[in-house]
C-alpha cells in the first residue's frame, strides 16, 4: 500500500532556522532600543513616584584627602601623613566607610590611630557610620627614611581607596504621589495644557494648509520649480538652532528689524515685543512652528498630487468643470489620506515639540507647553520628580493618540 | 460670489489687491536692501490699482496702460501719494525709476491675470481663472519672502558689525570696502571660540551616527521585510509606536543615567545615544524600500546557494544604494542638527558640538552677529549637502521623515 503524503505540521527545521537568522539580525537593534527607549521610560514612571531634587542625582559619598604635613629635610626627621575625610551629603548618612592606602617605602608609622591596623605598609581603618556633614582631620604621625627623600616620591602617589554605602533615593523604596499632586494642583497645569492644545492645534493645521498652498503653486510645470522646490525645504532643513535664533534675532523689540520696519510703515508707535508679551507670544511661536514644518506637508502633498491620475482631471474639463470645482470635487477627495495621516502625525509631533518654545521663548510669557514644563520642573526648579510626573502625563497623551492612530493607520495604508 | 463676476468688479478688484501685494513687497524689499524709509500706501495702491485693472479690462491695451501707469506712478510717488512713499530723507528723483519698476510689476503681471476678463458679465471659468492667478502670483512673492527674509537676515547680520547693527536695524546693505574684514564675526568665532574643534565634533559624530545606524539598521530592516517568523507584525508596529516617543521624555531618565555613570559630559556618551534615536527612523524608511524589491532576485540568489547574509551582502544592498544614500543624508541631518542632547548632556566647552556651541553664543555679552555668524556656519554645511544631494535627501525625507 503506498502511504499518503501528509503536509508537515508546524515549524519545519528551516522555518526554525529562518527564524533564528531574523531574531539574530535584530538582536542588536531590538537590544539597544530597549535600552534606550524601553528602559528609560520604565525609569521615568519609577522616578515619578519618587521625592527626587536635582541634587540628589549625586548620592552622599566619603571623600578623601591625602598629603603630607611638615617639611622633612633629613633622615630621621618626623613628619605626619593627614587624611582628610568628609560625607559630601549635609544630611544623609554613609555607613560602613573603610579606608585602604599604601604608605610608601620609606615611612615607619610611630603611632596608629586605634580605628586603623597595619599590615605591612598597607593600611587599614574602618571609620564605621558618618552623619551628614561629617568631617574628619586623621593625622598619623611618620618618622622619614632615606629611602622615602631619595625616591621623591608624592605622598598621594598610591590613591587612598574609600568605600561606603549610602541609600540612594534613586533605588530604595520611598514612594510618593507629591509629585502628581504638585503638577495637577498647581492652577497652571491648566494653563498649561491649554497652551499645548492651541500650539499643537494651530500649528498642525497651519502647516497643513501652507502646505497645501505652497504644493499647488508648483503642482504645475514652469522653469526654476526645481529650485523653488528646494527652496521651500530650507526652513525644515536648517537646524533648528539657527532657525530660532534667526527668529529671535529679527523680532527683538530693541534692535530686531522687524520692530524697525513696522515703526518705519507706521503700523506701530512703540516697539512690539514678540516673544515677550501675552498673547502674542504664543501665537509667534506658533506661526514659528507652521513656518518650520509647512516644508513637510508640501513635500508629501506635492508627491501625491503628482501621482494622481490627470485623465480625471480631462473628463472633468470636458464636463466643464471651472478650477474651483476640479479642486473641491477633485484634488481634494484624492489628498485627503494623505492630508488625514499628516495630520495624524504631524499632531502627535507637533505635541512633543520640545527645542522650539524653548529656543524661542524659553516657555515664559505664556509659551509653557507639557514639554517645556518637563524641563522647567526637572531644571529650572531642580524637582526631578516633578518633572518626570510631567513626562508620565505626556507619554498617557501619546499613548491614547497612538491608539487611535494604529487604528486609523490600518485602515489608511499612507506611509 | 455672483456679485464679483463682473469684468467691471473683479478687474479693478483683483488688480487693486495686486497692486497692493507689490507695493508691500517694494516697500519690504527696498528698505531691506538700502536701510532707508519706504512704506507702502494701502490707499493710493488699491486706487492705482483699481484705475489700471480697469483701464487693462476695458481698453485691453497693454503698453499705454503701463505706459500711462509709468508717468502716473513717477509723478504720484514724486508728490508723495505713490503706492510706495518715500522716507523723508529718501531723495526725491528716486520716484523715476522706482515708478518705472513698479508700474511694470504691476500692469504686466495685471494684464496676465485679467486676461480673460472683459468688461461684462464673467463666466465661471474666466472668474476663477483670474482669480486662480492672481493668487499663483501671491503664493509664489509670498512663500520666497517668508522663506528668504530670514536666511538672508541670518547671513547679513553676521557680516555687519554691533554699531551698524545697533544704529539702522533694517539697513543690510553691504560695506564691500571692508574687504575680508565683512568676515571678521567668522574669524573671531574661529580663532576665539573654538568653532573649528566644534565643526569636526559635529562631523565626526554625524558621520559615526550614519556609520552605527546603517550597521544596526540594514540587518533589522531586512529581517522585518522579507523574513518570516513569529512577532514581526507586532516589530514593525512598534517601531512605528517607538518613533513616537517624545525625546525630552527620554532625556530625563538618560540625563540621570549619564550623571550616574559618569559618561555625561563625554563625546562617546553622545556617540552612544544618537544612534539609537536614529535606527528607529532608518530601520523604517529601509524596510519599506527592501518590501518594493523584487524577490525574484534575492530567491534565485538563495537558489543558486548563497546564504542569506551572502543574499543581502551581495544582491539587496547594491538595489537599495539610494534608499542607503537617503538614509545616510537623512541620519546626517537629523545628527547635525540635534540639539536637545548635547544641550542636557554637554557641559565642558571643550567637547561641544555645533549647535551646542552656537547655544553657547546665546547670550547677553556676545554680540549678535557672532551668534548669526555661529547659525550661519551650522546652516551652510547642511545646506550644501542638501542642495547637492537634494534628490536623495527629498526621496528621505517623504520616505519616512514626517518626524520632526
Amino acid at each position: 500500500m503506498a502511504e499518503i503524503a501528509t503536509p508537515p505540521k508546524g515549524t519545519g527545521p528551516l522555518q526554525r532556522s529562518e527564524t533564528r537568522l531574523a531574531w539574530g539580525l535584530l538582536a542588536p537593534t531590538v537590544f539597544s532600543v530597549a535600552l534606550v527607549v524601553v528602559l528609560p521610560l520604565l525609569a521615568i514612571f519609577w522616578i515619578s513616584f519618587k521625592p527626587v531634587q536635582l541634587a540628589d542625582l549625586r548620592p552622599p559619598a566619603a571623600i578623601i584627602n591625602e598629603s603630607l604635613r611638615g617639611s622633612p629635610d633629613a633622615p630621621g626627621d618626623t613628619a605626619r601623613i593627614e587624611y582628610r575625610l568628609r560625607n559630601s551629603s549635609m544630611n544623609k548618612r554613609i555607613t560602613g566607610v573603610t579606608l585602604t592606602d599604601r604608605i610608601p617605602e620609606g615611612l615607619t608609622i610611630n603611632e596608629l590611630d586605634p580605628r586603623c591596623t597595619l599590615s605591612g605598609q598597607e593600611l587599614k581603618c574602618d571609620f564605621g557610620d558618618l552623619e551628614g556633614g561629617y568631617r574628619e582631620r586623621l593625622r598619623i604621625p611618620v618618622t622619614v627614611g632615606a629611602s622615602f627623600l631619595q625616591a621623591d616620591v608624592e605622598i598621594d602617589e598610591s590613591e587612598p581607596r574609600i568605600t561606603g554605602e549610602s541609600d540612594n533615593i534613586l533605588t530604595n523604596f520611598e514612594f510618593t504621589f507629591a509629585n502628581f499632586a504638585r503638577v495637577f494642583d498647581a492652577g497652571e497645569f491648566w494653563g498649561v495644557l491649554g497652551v499645548t492644545v492651541f500650539y499643537t492645534v494651530f500649528g498642525t493645521i497651519g502647516a497643513l494648509v501652507f502646505g497645501l498652498f505652497s504644493a499647488m503653486l508648483l503642482n504645475t510645470s514652469f522653469r526654476g520649480r526645481g529650485v523653488l522646490r528646494g527652496l521651500y525645504l530650507f526652513p525644515y532643513v536648517a537646524p533648528v538652532i539657527a532657525a530660532a535664533f534667526t527668529w529671535v534675532t529679527l523680532f527683538d523689540p530693541f534692535s530686531g528689524s522687524a520692530n524697525a520696519l513696522l515703526q518705519q510703515m507706521g503700523l506701530t508707535e512703540d516697539p512690539i515685543n514678540f516673544f515677550g508679551e501675552r498673547p502674542l507670544a504664543l501665537i509667534m511661536v506658533t506661526v514659528f512652528e507652521i513656518w518650520r514644518y509647512f516644508p513637510l506637508s508640501f513635500l508629501f502633498i506635492l508627491a501625491r498630487m503628482q501621482s494622481i491620475d490627470t485623465d480625471m482631471y480631462e473628463a472633468a474639463d470636458m464636463d466643464g468643470a471651472s478650477p474651483f470645482q476640479k479642486f473641491w470635487y477633485l484634488s481634494l477627495p484624492q489628498l485627503l489620506g494623505i492630508l488625514s495621516v499628516l495630520f495624524l502625525l504631524r499632531f502627535i509631533w507637533t505635541f512633543n515639540k520640545f527645542d522650539d518654545i524653548f529656543l524661542l521663548t524659553g516657555g515664559n510669557a505664556g509659551t509653557r507647553t507639557l514639554t517645556v514644563n518637563v524641563y522647567e520642573q526637572a531644571f529650572a526648579i531642580s524637582n526631578i520628580g516633578a518633572g518626570a510626573a510631567v513626562a508620565v502625563v505626556i507619554f498617557c497623551c501619546l499613548l491614547s493618540f497612538s491608539i487611535f492612530f494604529l487604528k486609523y493607520m490600518s485602515r489608511e495604508e499612507g506611509l | 460670489m455672483k456679485h464679483f463676476r463682473y469684468g467691471y468688479v473683479a478687474g479693478p478688484l483683483l488688480a487693486a489687491f495686486w497692486c497692493f501685494v507689490i507695493a508691500v513687497t517694494f516697500a519690504i524689499g527696498l528698505s531691506f536692501a538700502t536701510g532707508e524709509a519706504y512704506r507702502p500706501s494701502s490707499i493710493s495702491s488699491i486706487v492705482c490699482g483699481g484705475l489700471i485693472g480697469a483701464a487693462l479690462v476695458r481698453f485691453s491695451a497693454l503698453h499705454a496702460v503701463s505706459g500711462a501707469a509709468l508717468a502716473a506712478f513717477a509723478i504720484a510717488i514724486f508728490a508723495g501719494l505713490g503706492p510706495v512713499v518715500l522716507g523723508a530723507d529718501v531723495s526725491r528723483w528716486q520716484a523715476i525709476p522706482i515708478g518705472a519698476v513698479l508700474a511694470a510689476a504691476v500692469a504686466y503681471p495685471s494684464a496676465r491675470i485679467l486676461d480673460e476678463i472683459s468688461w461684462r458679465q464673467l463666466t465661471r471659468h474666466e472668474f476663477e481663472h483670474a482669480v486662480n492667478r492672481f493668487l499663483m502670483g501671491f503664493g509664489h512673492i509670498f512663500f520666497a519672502a517668508i522663506v528668504l527674509i530670514p536666511f538672508y537676515l541670518m547671513v547679513m547680520t553676521s557680516l555687519k558689525s554691533q554699531q551698524d547693527l545697533l544704529a539702522n536695524p533694517l539697513d543690510f546693505s553691504l560695506d564691500l570696502g571692508k574687504g575680508l574684514g565683512l568676515f571678521r564675526s567668522y574669524a573671531e568665532l574661529f580663532a576665539d571660540f573654538n568653532f573649528g574643534t566644534y565643526l569636526w565634533t559635529s562631523f565626526f559624530v554625524s558621520i559615526v551616527t550614519v556609520g552605527v545606524t546603517l550597521l544596526f539598521s540594514v540587518p533589522g530592516a531586512y529581517a522585518v521585510a522579507r523574513m518570516r517568523f513569529k512577532g514581526q507584525q507586532a516589530l514593525s508596529r512598534s517601531i512605528l509606536l517607538i518613533y513616537m516617543v517624545p525625546m525630552i521624555v527620554l532625556a530625563l531618565p538618560i540625563y540621570i543615567a549619564f550623571s550616574v555613570t559618569g559618561l555625561r559630559n563625554s563625546i562617546f556618551g553622545i556617540i552612544l545615544i544618537y544612534p539609537v534615536t536614529t535606527i528607529p527612523v532608518a530601520l523604517y524608511i529601509l524596510q519599506g524600500y527592501f518590501r518594493g524589491l523584487p524577490v525574484e532576485v534575492e530567491e534565485a540568489g538563495l537558489m543558486d546557494g548563497l546564504s542569506r547574509i551572502a543574499v543581502i551582502l551581495r544582491i539587496t544592498l547594491p538595489l537599495s544604494l539610494p534608499a542607503l544614500a537617503s538614509v545616510s543624508l537623512y541620519v546626517f541631518m537629523i545628527a547635525w542638527n540635534e540639539f536637545l542632547l548635547v544641550f542636557m548632556l554637554l557641559d565642558d566647552p571643550s567637547k561641544f558640538t555645533l549647535t551646542r556651541g552656537v547655544m553657547m553664543l546665546n547670550s547677553s555679552e556676545i554680540p549678535r552677529q557672532h551668534l548669526m555668524a555661529g547659525a550661519v556656519i551650522a546652516t551652510v554645511p547642511v545646506m550644501a549637502l542638501f542642495l547637492g544631494l537634494e534628490r536623495f535627501m527629498t526621496k528621505g525625507l517623504t520616505a519616512g521623515s514626517v518626524k520632526g
